[in-house]
């Protein structure tokens, strides 16, 4: 790849990485905690790659200036040096990320993934009276490890996607991120009572309902997947972060 | 590939010198005129590919929307969105070390015999904070500048593991378990020196073959700071996808049960989690989280995880010998993750 060819690689890549880091797009992909470091690279990159044309232009004009010589080493300035072929690679996450822009992790990869449901040592107590909004984390691990105290008898409202399981029954899904969607989650809740006769995977659900004492086992890492009854189930928008926790 | 890098550019038209003997840049130089056609074609070739992907964007939508191939593009995405900060934060210091800090800095910094040096360089990985894609340039420019190979791969392998961020990370993701955080520093620390003392004594200078780079001193600070930083962004880039595209089939294509399996037997369990490592290529600062979620496995196992990722795996591999030649990467890594295995089995029945 020649010079010019590498300044637009990276100029494309610096505006890429910008882009998503101005809008909501590199949540699908990072913790919001990057965003500073993505905005950096992606400013660093498009100064390389100014850099990179500007002295390619001042090695020109010096080359042309010193044209009388003949064949000096100095005609071949511009473009000399080329990196090794694998630098092409580059051009894949560009195109991933200008075109494609794939979505966060959904109820594919939920269900191929064990319910990362962990026991904690103390759950925090919840605001009193009204509904319950409750993360589908903070539902589920209540629900498994504190034996559900302090949810019996609430109404409570979580918000996740749909994932089916091998058997067609409808869990409510949230996948939690550590640092990329690369070592995303899933933390999974086993939907019963009044649902839409229909669910679609990875549609968004704002789901109502009460508190269930019933679990099943999660069949790819024998982890705990408690129940929830649905009073009410409604469509939503996905959140800008999908993430959970 | 990484031969078909030619002669440096030089300002001062002095012909073909520098890194390169003299028949072998005069071969590059002829290479190079050889190539003149094509030379002009690679923006060309790039604006013809940026164009076709445009036109048929949607097609090629279709094409990828099946839920395998977008499981693998989400992760493919994320780990190289993950990893360009911390790449780019690495190629800055690295360009930073080669053309600001005099060679004879690191002469003075560091002990004259090489037996000492290794140790402290180990230490000195405290300082770099950043993942294993930042210590791979930073290490590739210390060789040049002349640091002892030896006290240059051990600063390699425990930078990315030892430094601040890895270790609050990792005791963030073992509350629970404070003595991980010790005996993490600890092994990645032993393995990085035992590394160093290692090649101090058996490597041969010529393993390490790193492959041509382009020379430039004769430039201004300016141009050959930018240069290397574009040199740099580009070529260990490329390898970052490579590393990417490999954790992202695994991570796609393998399913979970498998581990669940390999966690029963204590021997195997640490052996799985380690090769688990190397496959995954998770950034070290993040890998604390993953070894956490894999609750089915033992703290052994899991600081096997912890010490193996960060000194090599997958995208590593592709970069180290990038960055110090093919013949070097292939004798390194498996003794790297040999040591490292043996290291943390020890740690985890001493320690935790």
């Amino acid at each position: 790849m020649n010079r010019q060819a590498q300044a637009a690689v990276l100029f494309l890549i610096g505006v890429a990485v910008l882009r998503a880091s101005f809008t909501d797009l590199y949540l699908r992909y990072v913790k919001a905690e990057l965003r500073p470091l993505l905005m950096v690279a992606g400013a660093v990159l498009i100064v390389a790659a100014l850099a990179t044309v500007w002295y390619e232009l001042r090695a020109l004009r010096a080359a042309r200036n010193g044209a009388a010589e003949g064949h000096g080493s100095s005609g071949h300035d511009g473009h000399g040096h080329r990196e090794p072929r694998v630098s092409w690679l580059l051009v894949l996450p560009l195109l991933a990320l200008i075109l494609v822009a794939p979505p966060a992790p959904g109820s594919y990869s939920a269900m191929r993934a064990g319910t990362a449901l962990k026991p904690l040592p103390a759950f925090p107590e919840l605001p009193a009276g009204g509904t319950l909004r409750l993360g589908v984390g903070d539902y589920a691990g209540r629900a498994a490890y504190d034996d559900g105290r302090n949810l019996r008898d609430r109404r409570i409202k979580m918000t996740g996607f749909v994932a089916l399981d091998r058997g067609g029954a409808p869990h409510l899904t949230r996948m939690t991120l550590n640092c990329c969607a690369a070592d995303a989650q899933p933390v999974k809740v086993r939907l019963s009572g009044r649902l839409p006769p229909t669910l679609q995977p990875d549609t968004w659900l704002e789901v109502t309902g009460t508190y269930s004492s019933k679990r099943a086992k999660d069949p790819v890492n024998g982890g705990v997947i408690p129940f929830f009854d649905v009073t009410r189930a409604a469509p939503v928008k996905p959140p800008s972060d999908e993430y959970e926790g | 590939m990484p031969t078909s890098e030619t002669a440096p550019p030089r300002a001062d038209g002095g012909g073909q010198g520098g890194d390169h003997g003299g028949d072998h840049g005069a071969a590059e130089a002829r290479g190079a005129e050889g190539q003149g056609s094509r030379r002009v074609s690679s923006s060309l070739v790039l604006t013809v590919v940026l164009l076709l992907v445009m036109l048929l964007q949607a097609p090629i939508g279709r094409a990828l929307s099946a839920p395998l191939m977008q499981s693998w593009m989400t992760v493919f995405v994320a780990i190289v969105v993950q990893a360009l900060p911390f790449l780019v934060l690495g190629v800055l210091l690295s360009a930073a070390i080669a053309v600001f800090v005099p060679a004879s800095f690191f002469v003075r910094a560091l002990p004259k015999r090489p037996a000492l040096a290794v140790p402290v360089a180990g230490v000195g990985g405290v300082v770099l904070p950043g993942c294993e894609c930042a210590s791979v340039p930073v290490a590739g420019a210390l060789v040049r500048r002349g640091v002892t190979p030896a006290a240059a791969l051990t600063f390699l392998l425990s930078a990315p593991a030892i430094n601040p961020i890895v270790l609050t990370a990792t005791a963030v993701a073992f509350p629970g378990d404070p003595e991980m955080v010790l005996a993490r520093f600890v092994a990645s620390l032993l393995v990085a020196c035992a590394m160093g003392w290692l090649w101090q004594r058996l490597g041969r200078t010529e393993w390490m073959r790193p492959p041509a780079r382009p020379a430039f001193d004769g430039l201004g600070k300016g141009a050959a700071f930018w240069g290397s930083v574009r040199h740099d962004v580009m070529h260990a880039g490329g390898f970052l996808v490579v590393g990417a595209m490999a954790a992202a089939t695994l991570k796609s294509v393998v399913p979970e049960s498998w581990l669940q399996a390999a966690a029963g037997n204590p021997v195997v369990s640490v052996l799985v989690l380690g090769l688990l490592a190397v496959l995954l290529s998770i950034c070290s600062e993040a890998d604390a989280f993953v070894a956490a979620s894999l609750t089915q496995f033992s703290l052994t196992a899991r600081l096997a995880f912890l010490v193996v990722g960060p000194m090599i795996d997958l995208k590593l591999f592709a970069m180290q010998a990038a960055t110090f030649g093919r013949g070097f990467a292939l004798r390194f890594a498996p003794v790297t993750f040999a040591l490292a295995i043996a290291v943390s089995a020890l740690a985890g029945a001493v320690l935790l």
